[in-house]
């Protein structure tokens, strides 16, 4: 790649936050670090995976608010994990959070296990116990 | 405000090589951050699908996580502290008497916890490198190579960070020099010659299917039979993660192509070597086929399945030959 080739797209995901170091050819082919404001393909597939996340979340969401599921899942998704990952931050078998997915079990867990799940998701324990999508959710919270 | 004197931050394209990079400079061993990768070894391509991220099978352009910082020091004969704790509380208490002593180390941490990354990018990746550089009140100073700027995390969170539970735990890992050799005593000749000796075994001749260019067409042929599945979805989350995995988590472009390049351009100087000069170029060229390939992977994502998943494994297959050749004339050269 010649540093004139170096994307700089301006990522938004980027914005705010700096920029990347990449490696480039300057004009006599010497190999410099350079900064880029970021490439468009990077963008297009971070948006798509988080999309899906997004898709995860909401249907997570219709279902807690039916009673099919327990807050647990939208916030797993919320928190772009996946089962075998909640499980093994939190410790247990993957069988055992799935059993915390079920409203019924999820009723009867004891406060510092849900305690464990809300620092997990850096979340206050009243938005898993009173389901609500919470603002404070944004990870700086 | 308690940072560290004469310190200066540096920007890098990978967080591992970076640490290590910034650490061996700060004890008078300059190396840069090329150098450190490539001596390292760190370069490779590895592709598991009995590996599952997110769903999604494991594909590497490097050698695992922690590589460099167990490597280098050993190959270079510097003596260097690796510890891991079993109690938060101890760790924290040490970081700060670390810095209180004007010691600079790096850490282990995880992504997930480190809130001053975008909050889009905050996935579950657990062996993210950082150097801690200083405290002030709650918060800890940090360099983290992959931004420009010195970053601020809160106590709580860095800890929280450093003993993340789950795949390739930190467990608080604490690593610095002890002692370093010094610029003149290393025979750089002899320490790339065995690097790029290691590298290329590796990616010729490793002996499973999942590694090197034997791992690359392995992908190529998986790729190509995506669109029997029949499953968008998967498809374009199939071929994004691997494009995430060449270019967005720090990589320096192509996978840490561009990197290795420029490491054998470095090693070309050193050594003088007419050959590293033409790998280095091969090697910038493998690089933009990656680039190339992750274009072409980005358009099918784009277009929502408009376009078949078959088209890009040629390029894929590509990759794979160029990198072959390339290795085979690196092996005789060196």
């Amino acid at each position: 790649m010649k540093i004139e080739d170096v994307p700089q797209d301006d990522n938004p995901t980027f914005k705010g936050y700096g920029t990347k170091a990449v490696y480039a050819v300057d004009e006599r082919g010497r190999y410099t670090k350079t900064a880029t404001s970021g490439w468009d393909v990077e963008e297009v597939v971070l948006r798509d995976v988080l999309e899906d996340f997004d898709a995860l979340a909401a249907d997570a969401k219709r279902r807690v608010l039916q009673g099919e599921t327990s807050p647990i899942e939208f916030f797993l998704y919320r928190r772009l994990m996946d089962l075998p990952s909640l499980a093994r931050s939190m410790g247990l078998w993957q069988w055992q959070v799935r059993r915390h997915l079920k409203p019924k079990v999820f009723k009867k867990l004891s406060v510092a296990r849900l305690q464990q799940y809300a620092d997990l998701f850096r979340i206050d324990l009243s938005a898993l116990t009173h389901f609500k999508e919470t603002t404070d959710i944004e990870p700086d919270s | 405000m308690n940072l560290i004197h004469d310190f200066e931050h540096q920007h890098f394209a990978h967080c591992e090589s970076g640490v290590m990079s910034t650490l061996l400079k700060h004890k008078g061993l300059h190396l840069s951050e090329p150098m450190v990768f490539g001596l390292s070894g760190a370069l490779c391509f590895a592709f598991l699908p009995f590996m599952k991220f997110g769903n999604m099978p494991l594909v590497s352009y490097r050698m695992f996580p922690g590589h460099i910082v167990k490597t280098l020091p050993k190959r270079l004969g510097a003596a260097y502290l690796r510890k891991r704790y079993r109690h938060p509380e101890q760790a924290m208490e040490e970081l700060d008497d670390h810095l209180a002593a004007s010691q600079l180390v790096g850490l282990q941490t995880s992504a997930y916890h480190t809130t001053y990354f975008p909050p889009e990018m905050r996935f579950q990746f657990n062996a993210h490198n950082i150097i801690v550089v200083g405290k002030q009140e709650d918060e800890y100073l940090v360099s983290d190579p992959v931004f420009d700027q010195i970053q601020r995390i809160k106590s709580a969170d860095l800890k929280l960070a450093r003993f993340a539970k789950g795949l390739s735990a930190p467990q608080g890992l604490t690593h610095y020099p002890i002692d370093v050799p010094e610029a003149n005593d290393l025979d750089l000749v002899k320490l790339i010659r065995k690097a790029i000796k290691k590298t290329v075994n590796m990616m010729l001749y490793a002996p499973v299917p999942w590694i090197g260019v034997k791992g690359i067409n392995h992908l190529a042929r998986r790729v190509a039979r995506l669109s029997a599945r029949g499953d968008g979805r998967y498809t374009r989350l199939f071929l994004g993660n691997i494009v995430r995995m060449q270019e967005e988590i720090g990589t320096g472009g192509g996978g840490f192509r561009f990197m290795y390049a420029s490491f054998l351009q470095e090693a070309y100087q050193v050594t003088g070597w007419p050959a590293l000069q033409e790998a280095s170029a091969r090697m910038t060229a493998a690089g933009d086929a990656w680039r190339d390939f992750a274009l072409a992977c980005a358009r099918i994502v784009k277009s929502k399945n408009g376009t078949d998943p078959a088209e890009v494994a040629p390029l894929l297959k590509a990759c794979g030959e160029n990198e072959r050749q390339l290795y085979k004339m690196l092996k005789s050269a060196v």
